[in-house]
């Protein structure tokens, strides 16, 4: 089994109003340092590859599903093998 | 000519549109189940609001799996009128029906009120009883209604006068362009967000999304029969 985390966050250039007012509320504590905050979600996928691999089946679920390319961008990461 | 209200678990806006249709229009429409795999004997298809399966990953992003989708996509192709108003707007785009996409709103806030709007295109199946430039209102009620698409979609969305409903003023939700209703390029396929079918009766205290229904009727030449409850 492998265990996998896959991030979905707004592109660059859409505007993420959450982002924004999380950045307001930051800077209302005294953290002027931290310019950006850009939210997204993630999904974590226990994965038995059968005739695809680990990565098409990603790929695939997150192109299909998970991910609206209109707004939203990917990547994901393996955590560890179970 | 018969129009199919497509009933998907979480809808909570389809008896307002049989009802507009059936009661107030007197045209012939039947509730169709999520679970049906054919649209056979229907002219029209509209989608209604609410939070189909729960608004669960994106709005309309689940409704995209259902049994009757694949007939709704075949049935836009053969280019007969699809209508879907709020969460059926969110399902049109998730099924790629229409481009671009609605996201949470830019005040994060749930918006439910009556908004101005200018009719952008009067020339669409669904908006021929209005006047170019006519400014209407209907009620809204979303917190995920701000239309999104690349520079290069809204262009040819503008170049195509694909923009039938723009926000006119007060823009609600920050969708680009003011955009609140769009077609597809076919002209066949209508979504947006604003409910014209709570705007159909006096006593509802305004009557401006009649004329949308009384359009595709028109235009669809939709005999009067009795409704299937």
């Amino acid at each position: 089994m492998v265990n996998v985390r896959i991030f979905v966050t707004y592109k660059q250039s859409v505007f993420n109003p959450q982002g924004e007012t999380i950045t307001d509320a930051i800077h209302s504590l005294g953290f002027s340092a931290v310019k950006k905050v850009n939210v997204g979600k993630f999904f974590d996928l226990q994965i038995e590859p059968n005739d695809k691999s680990v990565e098409e089946i990603v790929s695939q679920v997150s192109e299909q599903l998970l991910v609206n390319f209109n707004l939203e961008t990917y990547h994901y990461e393996v955590m560890e093998e179970a | 000519m018969k129009i199919a209200v497509v009933v998907f678990p979480g809808s909570n806006c389809d008896i307002d549109l049989f009802e507009a249709l059936h009661t107030v229009c007197g045209a012939a429409v039947e509730y169709v189940s999520h679970k049906r795999d054919n649209l056979d004997g229907f002219d029209a298809v509209m989608l209604p609001g609410g939070f189909s399966y729960g608004d669960y990953l994106r709005c309309g992003a689940i409704a995209r799996f259902s049994n009757i989708m694949p007939a709704i996509v075949e049935f836009a192709k053969q280019g007969k009128p699809v209508f879907g108003t709020c969460n059926g707007f969110q399902i049109l785009t998730e099924a790629g029906l229409l481009p671009g996409a609605l996201k949470q709103n830019d005040s994060l806030k749930f918006i439910c009120k009556t908004v101005s709007l200018t009719v952008e295109n009067n020339q669409t199946l669904f908006t021929t009883q209005y006047k170019k430039k006519e400014t209407i209102a209907l009620p809204i009620a979303h917190a995920d209604g701000s239309y999104y698409a690349d520079e290069e979609t809204l262009a040819e969305l503008e170049e195509n006068h694909q923009v039938v409903f723009r926000y006119a003023g007060e823009n609600p939700n920050g969708s680009l362009n003011n955009i609140a209703g769009i077609t597809n390029k076919a002209g066949n396929v209508l979504g947006m967000m604003p409910h014209p079918e709570r705007a159909v009766e006096a006593i509802l205290g305004n009557l401006d999304g009649l004329r949308l229904f009384k359009s595709l009727l028109e235009n669809g030449k939709v005999t009067t029969e009795e409704a299937v409850r």
